[in-house]
């Protein structure tokens, strides 16, 4: 269905003219879906106009490329036209994009959220989990019911794992609180996932938090008088009198840095998992009706994270059974991280 | 851990609104394409039309500040793509499956592109408003009665279009168009006409199905809005037998189950979100089942009008027009 927008999308790319100086270095970067969603590619975008603001570097982008063969034609057109680094910003683009980077072994290739690497590959994502515990820390401060509901996409380990950060931060101020979880097994649906805010809302929810790419939970809390915690950007705009804050993604340092590296010929075929500290993942600016003592818990815990005197998922943490699953004193390692598949005490719903 | 017989009661208000709400944009698309196809016409591209609809009533929304013209250019948008399936299959005698095919894919490829400029912006939609007395029947006032004015059109659509079906002499005369076009052509009414009236009521009820969407389940515009619910319209006509008063049984079945398991989830009943998730999938598919049983019983009673798909130049729809 989708085909026809990437022909025109292919056949538009094709047509611009080379208005790059010849010694420019050309970096490429392909979207699920369109940047102008305000949400998950509009975000890389933002960084993909850093890249493109840089001296001797010039840009371009494919946008809502399905993920699957589709994707490897669309990534070996980029590295055909000369693109030098390419960028490929969704799961699905983990093998298109592997099979690619062994056709083109001159180019280098990084993959958004996967686990794959090869010689001229890399992959990287960011530690959205610290920004979610912070915002977990404003929703625990913010309930009145103490009952918090928590849209979600797809039982994944990325999804569960922000489900648990936040959880631990509300819990963290609020012991009494519980965090309910609706899935919708879908990225974007906003008629779906506004109507999934809204079971929340009606077993009395009073915070609305997501892990989806479309502002409906955001509306749905606006048009019920609650709060509501966005994801990807600053979702403010769409419901400015319930945002309470999101968290968000910065992609500029992280791609400006990769350029440089490539540029200097430093760069390695890496997993790269960047956290707050290097500025990837952070949280909105907090709406003025968060307390201005909340906002300075958050910001002295932001600060902890940044130098390390914090660890999210620190033990001890139990989960929904009440069982040690990290044991008193350890620190969580990133393989567990990466494959939680549990929710932490406090979450009302089922990963399965 | 299940939910107790309280916490059911207490829910059952907000489970019928969001039925009523998930039903609603089903509902427009269904009773468009019944009346596509009771004129004798398959019509695949409801998708398509949907989609353009939901962009279009969304643009006009944001331009002019009236959410009633944006339901109307949705119409408009709708029908206006319907005209495309209309020239392909009736003036052209192409094949109605391929051209309704390619008109979802030109249609969603054509609100992707249009629209892109738009996501993220916020128009404004319409909203629930109470109609004094009957919202304050106890349990049902509040889901059938404070909903927007969209829902209530809704409530009204079915309804008229079952009258004007089957109870009047235009009815009659597009249904005929539908059955047995050279019939109908002896009896010196045009189907090629009547099959034009049926491609453009359904496309601009498919459009206003769209509008739904981006005007008051949401007042946004995305790409792939719809999400499929096209789809699922095609095969609600068939779950209802080409019978608009049925369309509001499946749609609101669809949704209200589709509401339901979202609705157990929050409660938190642990059951896997992925069964839940089949729910309205697998009720359809039963409901299907026990309709086509039935169907056999009452043999005749629920088939498609029966010259469905069939080109009036063929030899089943006899020479010229």
């Amino acid at each position: 269905m989708r085909a026809f927008v990437v022909a025109l999308a292919l056949a538009l790319l094709a047509c611009l003219p080379m208005q790059a100086a010849a010694e420019d270095m050309k970096v490429g970067f392909i979207y699920v879906s369109p940047v102008g969603d305000a949400g998950w590619s509009w975000a890389h975008d933002q960084g993909r106009q850093a890249v493109d603001a840089m001296d001797g570097v010039s840009t371009s982008y494919v946008e809502s490329v399905p993920e699957g063969p589709d994707a490897e034609r669309v990534i070996a057109g980029l590295a055909r036209k000369g693109h030098s680094l390419i960028f490929t910003t969704s799961f699905g683009y983990m093998d298109p994009t592997l099979k690619v980077a062994g056709q083109f072994p001159d180019v280098t290739f990084m993959h958004c959220s996967g686990f794959k690497t090869g010689p001229n590959m890399g992959n990287y994502f960011g530690r959205m989990y610290q920004a979610r515990y912070l915002t977990g820390l404003v929703a625990g401060k913010m309930t009145k019911g103490n009952i918090i509901g928590y849209v979600a996409a797809f039982p994944i380990p990325e999804v569960i794992r922000g489900i648990n950060a936040f959880t631990l931060g509300v819990r963290e101020v609020n012991p009494k609180a519980e965090v309910r979880v609706v899935w919708t097994k879908t990225w974007y649906d906003p008629a779906l996932e506004k109507d999934a805010a809204k079971s929340l809302l009606d077993v009395g929810a009073d915070v609305i938090a997501q892990h989806q790419d479309s502002p409906g939970p955001q509306e749905a809390a606006m048009e019920k008088g609650v709060y509501s915690i966005g994801y990807n950007s600053d979702m403010s705009s769409f419901a400015p009198k319930a945002h309470l804050t999101a968290a968000v993604w910065n992609w500029p340092v992280f791609y400006t840095e990769m350029v440089k590296q490539v540029q200097n010929k430093t760069w390695k075929p890496e997993a790269l998992w960047w956290g707050m500290d290097t500025g990837l993942v952070d949280i909105a600016p907090m709406g003025p009706m968060v307390p201005q003592d909340v906002k300075d818990m958050v910001e002295a815990k932001k600060k902890a994270i940044i130098d390390k005197s914090f660890t999210v998922f620190a033990g001890p943490v139990k989960d929904q059974k009440g069982e040690e699953r990290i044991k008193a004193g350890a620190m969580p390692e990133d393989k567990e991280l990466l494959g939680m598949t549990w929710f932490v005490e406090g979450v009302v719903g089922s990963t399965e | 851990m299940t939910p107790d017989m309280v916490d059911m009661l207490a829910m059952l208000t907000p489970l019928l609104a969001a039925a009523i709400q998930s039903g609603a944009p089903l509902l427009f698309a269904t009773v468009g394409e019944i009346i596509t196809e009771r004129s004798g016409t398959l019509n695949l591209g409801v998708e398509g039309m949907m989609l353009c609809g939901a962009l279009a009533a969304f643009v006009v929304s944001l331009g002019t500040g009236s959410p009633w013209l944006g339901a109307l250019a949705g119409c408009a948008a709708g029908a206006l793509l319907a005209v495309l399936h209309g020239l392909a299959t009736l003036t052209c005698g192409g094949n109605q499956v391929v051209s309704g095919l390619a008109l979802t894919i030109l249609g969603v490829g054509l609100a992707d592109t249009l629209g892109a400029g738009h996501i993220g912006q916020v128009a404004p939609g319409f909203d629930p408003v109470a109609i004094p007395v009957l919202s304050s029947i106890p349990v049902l006032g509040p889901a059938l009665f404070t909903q927007d004015a969209l829902v209530y059109l809704s409530f009204g659509t079915p309804l008229a279009v079952w009258v004007l079906l089957f109870r009047t002499r235009w009815g009659l005369h597009l249904q005929a168009a539908g059955e047995n076009p050279a019939a109908a052509r002896a009896a010196g009414v045009s189907p090629l006409r009547w099959r034009w009236i049926g491609i453009l009521a359904g496309g601009a009820l498919c459009g206003l199905g769209g509008a739904y969407l981006s005007l008051s389940a949401t007042h946004l515009w995305t790409t792939n809005l719809t999400a499929g619910r096209g789809w699922i319209a095609v095969a609600l006509v068939i779950f209802c037998a080409w019978r608009p008063q049925r369309a509001m049984l499946g749609a609101y079945l669809f949704g209200g189950v589709m509401a339901l398991q979202l609705r157990l989830q929050a409660m938190g009943a642990a059951l896997p979100s992925s069964l839940l998730l089949m729910m309205p999938y697998a009720m359809t598919v039963l409901a299907l089942v026990a309709f086509s049983r039935a169907k056999s019983r009452a043999a005749g009673r629920n088939l498609p009008p029966a010259a469905l798909g069939v080109p009036l130049a063929g030899p089943q729809g006899g020479e010229g027009r």
